[in-house]
């Protein structure tokens, strides 16, 4: 059984005032991820990753198409009690504190007090708001919110975890912390859909990412295999002195770019033995040599840069 | 004990909301103030100074109720969808309607609670200005109950506006079918002197359309000492409930269909 299967889903929404137009924002997205799965959904802004999971979590219906989560209809109580969602840039109650908020959501599931105390303070202590739990959320921060956010989401153990922009509004080390989140509940057998911008964060977490352009499914399948491989290599080096910084730059197929005493630089085929015996000297390291691939930037420029979505690669996408 | 009631939950939750809103205090603080200023009404009002006292504390008790009922009622479902507090909530295992019964319930707990507070106001006062209490008075239970029963019509006037409105429209809305209720039996009055059958059925619709607050209106009598007849308590009852029940399943439904976007 799959852990979320989506057929043909599609939603449209009224715009205008007067005389309404229909505005497709999904448009029969079919997709399976399967249970354990970190699972990515990437896409511009706009390009329906909210709508797709608000559509997950029954917030807005859909206009054509069915979804199922671990088999389950969409928008049911006994659904729910199996799915944790973290919405985007989520609000809550600023009149409650913490652990007042994560008591409430408690209370909807079957568990008895003891067990919603242990949860609660569980998830505090995981989310890093042990020491803020009787703040009033009226005071928190953007990146607190997005933490406790993370928190009820996860609260009552479900099996697949909706993520919408978890990394949203973090610093640095919220982003870390979210990741390593991400990466226990996928050690603990969960399923974890997230949106994302960050596609660092994407390449670093899922097994696979679906990415989503108007609406429309543009591509599924592992980071590795939706990035083409380009000819020639990327290679990164060390180098101490200016007088091999002269011999290395014409091997270069573009311009060297140095950073924090790193140079990057991309080379052709040809040019990697020369380099190799370039490094062979005391005042240069090489640090990487690894093979060109389209960035999932690039992938997204040239999605945006299409007029119609196409699908690029539709590998564990139903038809 | 394993989980409690959804709809428990969001009763006590929009309690603990109403509690914590300073604007509440506000309103109730003022109201007990009024009652205890009718005190000194009532000292220069000779002969009639328990009448005047019963009659201003219980139009406090209904005008401040109103207020509350109204400023909290607009909000109880706007102010969820529109600052986005309810996409966490509703993907819990929550119906929408125990989120829609959850949230009248919580208000109407919240304006019992208040009109009991400026209910032993009234009591206190009127304990300090005739140091005994008489059986009539007995009766002024029964005029503050009918207050909370309108109050309690009001809250799903409020709700059912709040379902697709923003609070002023909901406000506006609900204002105006408060004053027109007030009013609904000048209404099939005047349908009744005409001889226009057209305007005599548009009349008796709009009668029984329309939140009928006229007969929930017994200060004046009340304060006067006069008793109030039981089968108009039971009547009044039934009318709320049938009401509340008919508005509160309208706000389900429209809910229940709405796009959170």
């Amino acid at each position: 059984m799959a852990a979320i299967e989506i057929e043909g889903l599609s939603k449209d929404y009224q715009t205008g005032f007067w005389r309404k137009h229909p505005w497709r924002a999904l448009d029969g997205l079919s997709l399976r991820v399967e249970q354990g799965e970190v699972f990515g959904f990437l896409g511009h802004n706009g390009a329906g990753k909210t709508t797709t999971l608000k559509l997950l979590t029954g917030l807005i219906f859909p206009t054509a198409g069915t979804a199922t989560i671990l088999g389950k209809p969409l928008g049911q109580p006994e659904t729910f009690r199996h799915i944790g969602y973290l919405p985007e840039n989520p609000y809550f109650y600023d009149y409650l504190t913490a652990q007042e908020l994560l008591d409430y959501f408690a209370r909807f599931f079957p568990l008895t007090s003891d067990e919603r105390r242990l949860r609660r303070d569980a998830v505090l202590e995981q989310a890093g708001l042990d020491g803020f739990r009787n703040l009033p959320l009226r005071k928190f921060s953007k990146g607190m919110l997005q933490r406790l956010g993370i928190a009820q989401a996860v609260l009552h153990q479900p099996e697949v975890v909706l993520l919408d922009e978890p990394m949203s509004g973090l610093d640095p080390m919220g982003r870390r912390e979210v990741r390593d989140l991400i990466v226990r509940m996928k050690t603990e057998g969960k399923t974890v859909f997230f949106s994302t911008h960050i596609l660092s964060d994407a390449e670093a977490l899922c097994d696979r990412v679906a990415i989503l352009n108007r609406g429309k499914l543009a591509g599924v399948g592992p980071i590795s295999e939706l990035l083409k491989t380009l000819p020639g290599f990327e290679a990164v080096i060390e180098c101490s002195s200016p007088e091999a910084l002269y011999e290395i730059e014409p091997l270069a197929a573009k311009p060297v770019s140095a950073s924090g005493g790193q140079y990057r630089m991309e080379v052709t085929e040809q040019n990697v033995r020369p380099l190799l015996a370039l490094c062979e000297r005391d005042d240069v390291r090489l640090l990487s040599l690894n093979p060109l691939h389209t960035s999932l930037e690039d992938y997204f420029a040239e999605l945006s840069s299409a007029k119609d979505a196409a699908p690029v690669r539709a590998r564990g996408a139903s038809s | 004990m394993k989980n409690s009631s959804p709809t428990l939950a969001v009763t006590l939750n929009t309690f603990r909301e109403a509690v914590r809103d300073r604007v509440l205090y506000n309103l109730v603080a003022f109201a007990v103030i009024l009652i205890a200023s009718a005190v000194l009404f009532g000292e220069i009002s000779i002969g009639i100074q328990k009448t005047i006292l019963i009659n201003l504390g219980l139009s406090s008790i209904s005008v401040f109720g109103l207020l509350i009922s109204i400023f909290l009622g607009i909000g109880l479902v706007f102010k969820e969808v529109d600052k986005r507090s309810l996409y966490a909530l509703l993907s819990k295992p929550v119906r929408r309607s125990q989120f829609i019964i959850g949230k009248f319930l919580g208000l109407n707990l919240t304006l019992a609670v208040n009109t009991a507070l400026m209910s032993a106001g009234l009591w206190a006062a009127l304990y300090y200005l005739a140091r005994r209490f008489e059986a009539p008075d007995l009766f002024i239970w029964v005029a503050i109950y009918f207050i909370l029963l309108q109050l309690f019509l009001v809250t799903a006037i409020c709700l059912f506006f709040s379902c697709f409105s923003t609070p002023l429209l909901s406000a506006i809305f609900t204002f105006l079918l408060y004053v027109i209720g007030t009013f609904s039996a000048d209404l099939r009055a005047f349908g009744e002197m005409t001889q226009n059958a057209s305007w005599k059925a548009l009349t008796s619709f709009l009668y029984y359309l329309l939140p009928n607050f006229s007969d929930f209106s017994v200060a004046a009598a009340v304060s006067h000492g006069k008793p109030v007849a039981g089968g108009l308590i039971l009547l009044n009852t039934l009318y709320t409930l049938c009401y509340a029940a008919v508005l509160l399943a309208a706000s389900v439904a429209i809910f229940a269909r709405k796009d959170l976007k």
